[in-house]
C-alpha cells in the first residue's frame, strides 16, 4: 500500500503552546479518518498539511511532496472541504465552483464544464445558478464539496462533511464520499467527531489526543481479523462435552456465563463445523455472533490509554474479563 | 466527470500556466465590479475630463476650428508640464472616488464569509492573492489615469511634431510614475483597510477618513504654527508634491509670513518668515512607509486561518 501521507516528527506550535508533536507515522488507505476529541488537534493537522500553519520542526508529504518545500505542488492535487461555511458572496454556485477550478489550474473552457459536473455529481445540478448565500445548510455543504472535488484532486481533505447535516443529507454525503472511495481516482482524509461517519467510509483511522497520535489501525485489517472472534449462545444438550469438542478442533475457547461461549476459531475449522458437533452433543445454538471491535472501541482505548505513540495497533475487545476454561482451550485474561 | 453519468472523476487535461493563476481573481472580480449602474455611471464620467483635454488639443492645433469657435489660442490652456499636470491631478481624483467604491470589498468581503482558505488552499500564495485583489484596482485605476494621458500625450505630439516629442519626451515618465504612485498608494490603502475591516461601508468610510482627516489635521497644524510641516500627514499634500517634483514645478517656498514682534528689551522687530514645504524627498519617503505599512498589514492580516492569541 503507497503511502499517502508520511509525517515526520511533525510539531506545530502556536505561540508557546504545542499543538501537534512530533507526528510519525505513514497513512496508506483509500479513506483515512481522522479521530479525536476537541482540541486533539485534527483540524490543524489538515491545516498544516495544506501549508496554512508552518510546521515548528519536522515535516510531513503528501503523495511524496514535502509540504514545505513543495507547498504549491501539493495543494494542486488536494482538494479541500472546509468545517465552516465558506465560499464568495454575491456568486452563484456555478460561478463560484468554476473560479475554484481556474483557480487549481484548469483552464477557463474546461472549468465551466467541470464546475457543471461537479455540481451534478453532489446533486446540486438543479440549483447551480442560485447564489451561494441563498443556500440552506445542506447545500452550502455540498457546494463546499463540489468546489474540493472540482479539479480532480489525488486526496480530497474533508473536515467535519457532515457538520449540522439533517439525517437524508447526512445519508447523501456519506455516499458521495463512498462513492468518491470506491472510484479509486481519489483518496480522502475524513475529520469528523461522528465515529458512525467513519466506520461507514474509512479504511483507515488515525486517532489524536492532544496532539499526539493515540492509535493508527488499519480497519478493514481488524474488521478482518474480527472475523475469527466468534460468541456463541446455547441451549440444552452436552455442554461440557460440546465446549471440549471445540476445544479438539484447535480453537481457543472461552465459556462466559451459562450459555454463552467465546472463541477465536482455527483457520482451518468452519462455521458448519460448529453446527456438526452441536447436533452431534444436541446442543442448540441460539445465537452466533461475529464480534468484532466497533470504532468506538477503538477510540475508547485509544482515549483510556493516553499518548499510546505512533503506529500502535488498537486491536482491542472490551470485553476482558473471560472466565478461563479448563481443558486445552485455555485463554489468558483480556486476549479477547 | 460526465453530467449525465453523475460520477467523480479525476481531470486530466491541461492547466494554464501557474505565474498567470493570480489573474483568475481580477478576472472574476471585474465581472463583478460591472454589475454595479453607480460604478459604470461614474466610470464613464471619468472619461469626461480627457475628452475635454482631446479637444483642447485639437483645438491647439487647429487653426480652422478656432476661427469658427472664434477662440484665440492664446486664450487655450497651454499644451505642456502644467497641463499635464492638471490632467493627472484630477484623474487621479476620479481614481481616488473608485478605488472608494470598488476596493473595500475585495478582501473584506471573503475574510467575512471566510473564503481565504478556498482561495489559499489552491496552488496560490498569500502574495498572489493580494498581487490578484491589486490588479482590480490597478487595472481600472489606470484606464482612468495614465492610459488616457499618454493616448493624449501621443495625440499632441503627432499634431505638434517630433522636436515636441522630443523636447517633453520625460513627460512619459512623469505621466506614467505619477499616475502609477498613486495608484500603488491607493490600492494598497484600500486592501489593507479591506483585510482589517470586515463591512464594505465602514471600509469605504474608513478610506475617505484616511485621506480627508489627515488633511484637515495637517491644515489646523499649519495654520496654528506657521508652517507647512503639516503637509507631511497629508496623503493629498504629499502626492501633490511628488507629482509637480516629477513634473518639474516642485517650489519649496509657497508662501512667506510677514508680521512684526514685540520684545521688552529690544525694540519692535519685523520678520520675513517663508513657509517652506517638506523637501521631495521626505515626500516619496512618507509615501514608500505608507505602502510599506500596508504591506505589513496585509502579510498579517490575509491569512486562512488566524490564530487567536
Amino acid at each position: 500500500m503507497t503511502s499517502v501521507i508520511e509525517l515526520e516528527q511533525l510539531s506545530v506550535t502556536f505561540g508557546k503552546r504545542p499543538i501537534l508533536k512530533s507526528l510519525n507515522g505513514a497513512l496508506g488507505g483509500r479513506a483515512i479518518g481522522l479521530l479525536g476529541p476537541n482540541g486533539a488537534g485534527k483540524t490543524s493537522l489538515i491545516h498544516t498539511l495544506l501549508g496554512f500553519h508552518p510546521p515548528t520542526s519536522g515535516t510531513a508529504r503528501i503523495f511524496g511532496q514535502d509540504i514545505t518545500t513543495d507547498a504549491k505542488q501539493v495543494r494542486a492535487i488536494v482538494g479541500y472541504m472546509p468545517e465552516s461555511d465558506s465560499f464568495i458572496a454575491k456568486m452563484s454556485c456555478v460561478h463560484f465552483v468554476r473560479l475554484m477550478a481556474e483557480l487549481s489550474g484548469i483552464p477557463a473552457s474546461h472549468a465551466l464544464e467541470r464546475a457543471h459536473e461537479a455540481l451534478f455529481f453532489v446533486g446540486l445540478g438543479e440549483a447551480r445558478y442560485r447564489p451561494v448565500d441563498s443556500y440552506s445548510l445542506g447545500m452550502k455543504q455540498l457546494a463546499k464539496l463540489a468546489q474540493a472535488i472540482v479539479h480532480g484532486p489525488k486526496l480530497i481533505l474533508l473536515d467535519e462533511p457532515t457538520n449540522g447535516l439533517d439525517p437524508p443529507t447526512r445519508s447523501r454525503m456519506i455516499s458521495l464520499i463512498r462513492q468518491i472511495r470506491d472510484g479509486g481516482r481519489a483518496r480522502i482524509l475524513l475529520s469528523s467527531h461522528l465515529l458512525r461517519d467513519v466506520e461507514e467510509c474509512c479504511d483507515e483511522i488515525l486517532v489524536l489526543k492532544d496532539g499526539q497520535i493515540a492509535a493508527n489501525c488499519n480497519l478493514e485489517e481488524e474488521r478482518k481479523a474480527n472475523r475469527k472472534f466468534i460468541e456463541l449462545e446455547t441451549r440444552g444438550g452436552d455442554r461440557a462435552a460440546f465446549v471440549e469438542a471445540i476445544g479438539g478442533l484447535g480453537c481457543e475457547y472461552a465459556l462466559s456465563g451459562e450459555r454463552r461461549i467465546k472463541l477465536i476459531m482455527n483457520e482451518t475449522v468452519e462455521i458448519s463445523d460448529l453446527y456438526l458437533l452441536a447436533l452431534e452433543h444436541r446442543v442448540q445454538i441460539r445465537r452466533l455472533n461475529f464480534k468484532r471491535d466497533s470504532l468506538e472501541d477503538i477510540f475508547l482505548k485509544a482515549m483510556e490509554n493516553g499518548n499510546v505513540g505512533e503506529g500502535v495497533s488498537a486491536s482491542v475487545n472490551n470485553e476482558n474479563a473471560v472466565e478461563n476454561a479448563n481443558g486445552n482451550g485455555r485463554m489468558s485474561n483480556g486476549s479477547l | 466527470m460526465a453530467v449525465y453519468e453523475h460520477l467523480y472523476g479525476a481531470y486530466e487535461g491541461e492547466s494554464h500556466s501557474a505565474w498567470s493563476r493570480f489573474l483568475v481573481i481580477p478576472r472574476y472580480a471585474l465581472r463583478e465590479v460591472f454589475k454595479s449602474k453607480l460604478l459604470v455611471t461614474i466610470f464613464i464620467l471619468c472619461f469626461i475630463y480627457p475628452l475635454v483635454a482631446t479637444i483642447l488639443v485639437y483645438l491647439h492645433h487647429n487653426a480652422n476650428a478656432l476661427a469658427l469657435l472664434q477662440i484665440n489660442v492664446r486664450e487655450l490652456l497651454p499644451i505642456d508640464a502644467s497641463f499635464f499636470l492638471t490632467f493627472v491631478q484630477v484623474q487621479c481624483a476620479f481614481a481616488f472616488i473608485l478605488t472608494v467604491l470598488v476596493a473595500p470589498p475585495l478582501i473584506s468581503r471573503d475574510l467575512s464569509n471566510n473564503a481565504l482558505p478556498l482561495y489559499l488552499c489552491r496552488p496560490l500564495s498569500r502574495a498572489e492573492y493580494v498581487l490578484g485583489k491589486m490588479t482590480v484596482v490597478v487595472f481600472l485605476l489606470s484606464l482612468v489615469t495614465w492610459i488616457p494621458g499618454l493616448l493624449i500625450f501621443f495625440f499632441q505630439a503627432s499634431l505638434a511634431g517630433f522636436a515636441w516629442l522630443w523636447a517633453n519626451l520625460w513627460m512619459i515618465q512623469a505621466i506614467f510614475s505619477g499616475c502609477m504612485v498613486w495608484i500603488i498608494l491607493l490600492s494598497l490603502l484600500a486592501l489593507a483597510v479591506s483585510s482589517l475591516v470586515k463591512w464594505r461601508v465602514v471600509a469605504s468610510g474608513a478610506l475617505l477618513g484616511l485621506f480627508f482627516v489627515p488633511t484637515a489635521f495637517g491644515q489646523i497644524i499649519n495654520e496654528l504654527f506657521l508652517t507647512r510641516s503639516g503637509h507631511l500627514i497629508s496623503l493629498w499634500a504629499t502626492i501633490n508634491s511628488i507629482w509637480r517634483g516629477l513634473f518639474g514645478l516642485f517650489v519649496r517656498q509657497t508662501g512667506t509670513v510677514r508680521g512684526t514682534v514685540t520684545n521688552p528689551i529690544y525694540d519692535e522687530k519685523f520678520f520675513n518668515h517663508p513657509l517652506l514645504e517638506p523637501p521631495l524627498w521626505v515626500s516619496w519617503l512618507a509615501v514608500a512607509l505608507v505602502c510599506a505599512v500596508c504591506v505589513w498589514l496585509l502579510a498579517r492580516k490575509v491569512r486562512a486561518y488566524e490564530v487567536m492569541k
